[in-house]
């Protein structure tokens, strides 16, 4: 596996994309410093805009190497290569591609920043952390939505559809489930509904790192008692340990069994 | 060499392989031929693993197909339409095969012959058609396989090249090894084929040497004992 994630990864470090996006959270990262002067603030700004735009990136980028490498993964078919071998290296290479123009583009900033002296250093990892774990979630659900479907177009609405949904319409149907039944105890539900969505998940975490939960009301004070506990923080991060592996899993499945 | 039980394919309503049984020996030229549509890349693709049976074995030196993925060491591939990933520089491509196989070969020998030299540094995308399935050729003969499968070999060849390419086969026959043909082209088949087989709507219609099918029909030349097979079965 580790020679086709070799050449996936080098064939997308090749690719304008990739530096698109490395040169893109590294202007983010330069203009926040430059203009909040507040390490903690400029963390809670990254925050809002990865959490929405990595599953984003992830999607679209899952999506795209799929179908742009399907001449390749053809000629490695006939290779004496597992199938499984040949679909979780091109996955890992595009998650490993994508992390690492995250982690770079942001760090490097900040780094120069004085981040190492800043007690800031532990949101700003946790912020990393999580936007890796974005980064796999969705590259592996883009797989697995393009092994699913053979026409592009299809695969790019359904790609797309789903980040919507869990980035946006997941949210809203989650708060008109709160409104509407407010008249019952609803901290259990809701700590529930946050760990079914990665999205959710990784903002949750983040925003009770940074102890901004009194924003959140007595929902928070909930939160703030289950996630703060090392039982809630290992249990978060089982769920976003889950939402890798199902998908994973699934690639493996789907691989076994398709024609090509 | 190749020894293929009752093979069942579907693709959606389309029933592709209805039942097909072939032994295929070890040494020797085999062509498999057919109409559009008969199956025969599906067969091919299905002994390569690529299409995965509803139903039936495969076996390739009496390892079932289905077990790993090791047999395939034992196949050289030419695929019918070359598709390389595009951003890639033609020796970039083979020094990554040659990566990915780990067994000797000899590709220097094979660019000669095709005068892929001046090409080596260009990017796969930018070659014409001819170009590309000279590449194609170049990354199914440089290993010693003892099973070689070639899918429309001829498309887009220059006559010289497709002189090389019937030298090419004949050495390879000559050391004992198994060649799977498919091709349109008849005369190209009547020269190198020592067995044809016929597929005609997902079954071996007929197995056997080229003299036996012109007999079976009563033509004279092959391309008419083809033609006789397809009328008497679609009039």
């Amino acid at each position: 596996m580790l020679k086709i994630l070799k050449y996936s990864f080098f064939d997308l470090i090749r690719s304008r994309w990739t530096y698109v996006y490395f040169v893109f959270y590294l202007a983010l990262g330069i203009v926040l410093l430059f203009l909040n002067n507040d390490l903690s603030k400029a963390v809670i700004t990254l925050m809002n805009i990865i959490i929405v735009l990595v599953p984003l990136i992830g999607t679209i980028f899952g999506v795209m190497y799929y179908y742009n490498s399907r001449e390749f993964t053809e000629l490695l078919l006939a290779q004496p290569i597992k199938r499984s071998t040949i679909f979780l290296g091109q996955y890992f290479g595009v998650a490993m591609s994508l992390s690492m123009s995250l982690i770079f583009g942001l760090g490097l900033p900040f780094m120069f920043y004085g981040l190492f002296k800043s007690s800031a250093i532990w949101d700003f990892s946790l912020l990393l952390i999580t936007g890796t774990f974005l980064t796999l979630i969705f590259t592996a659900l883009a797989f697995n939505i393009a092994l699913s479907n053979e026409n592009k177009i299809k695969g790019f609405g359904y790609a797309i559809l789903l980040w919507l949904f869990l980035a946006i319409i997941y949210d809203g149907i989650f708060l008109m489930s709160l409104v509407l039944f407010e008249d019952y105890p609803l901290d259990k539900l809701s700590l529930f509904g946050t760990m079914l969505n990665p999205i959710d998940l990784s903002r949750t975490l983040i925003l009770l790192k940074l102890d901004i939960s009194a924003l959140l009301g007595y929902t928070g004070a909930v939160f703030k008692q289950f996630f703060g506990t090392s039982f809630g923080l290992i249990l978060s991060f089982s769920m976003l340990i889950v939402w890798i592996v199902l998908p994973v899993w699934r690639i493996k499945y789907k691989a076994k069994r398709k024609d090509f | 060499m190749v020894s293929i039980l009752e093979a069942y394919k579907k693709f959606g309503k389309n029933q592709v392989l209805k039942g097909i049984n072939l032994n295929i020996i070890e040494g020797g030229i085999f062509a498999i031929l057919g109409p559009n549509g008969s199956g025969k890349t599906t067969l091919i693709k299905a002994i390569l693993g690529m299409i995965i049976l509803d139903k039936g074995d495969i076996k390739v030196r009496g390892q079932n197909i289905k077990k790993s993925s090791e047999y395939r060491h034992q196949i050289d591939y030419l695929p019918q339409i070359a598709n390389f990933p595009s951003n890639l520089k033609v020796k970039e491509l083979i020094r990554m095969i040659k990566d990915l196989r780990r067994k000797p070969s000899n590709d220097k020998h094979l660019i000669e012959l095709f005068k892929l030299e001046p090409f080596l540094n260009k990017k796969l995308g930018n070659l014409s058609g001819g170009t590309k399935q000279k590449v194609n050729i170049v990354l199914t003969f440089m290993f010693d396989s003892p099973l070689i499968i070639l899918d429309e070999p001829t498309s887009g060849l220059d006559p010289i090249s497709l002189l090389r390419l019937k030298e090419l086969i004949q050495i390879e026959k000559s050391k004992g090894k198994t060649i799977l043909i498919t091709s349109h082209i008849m005369s190209f088949v009547e020269e190198v084929a020592d067995e044809i087989v016929f597929l005609l709507e997902g079954k071996v219609y007929f197995r056997g040497s080229i003299l036996e099918l012109k007999t079976k029909t009563k033509q004279l030349d092959f391309e008419h004992a083809i033609e006789s097979i397809l009328t008497d079965n679609h009039a």
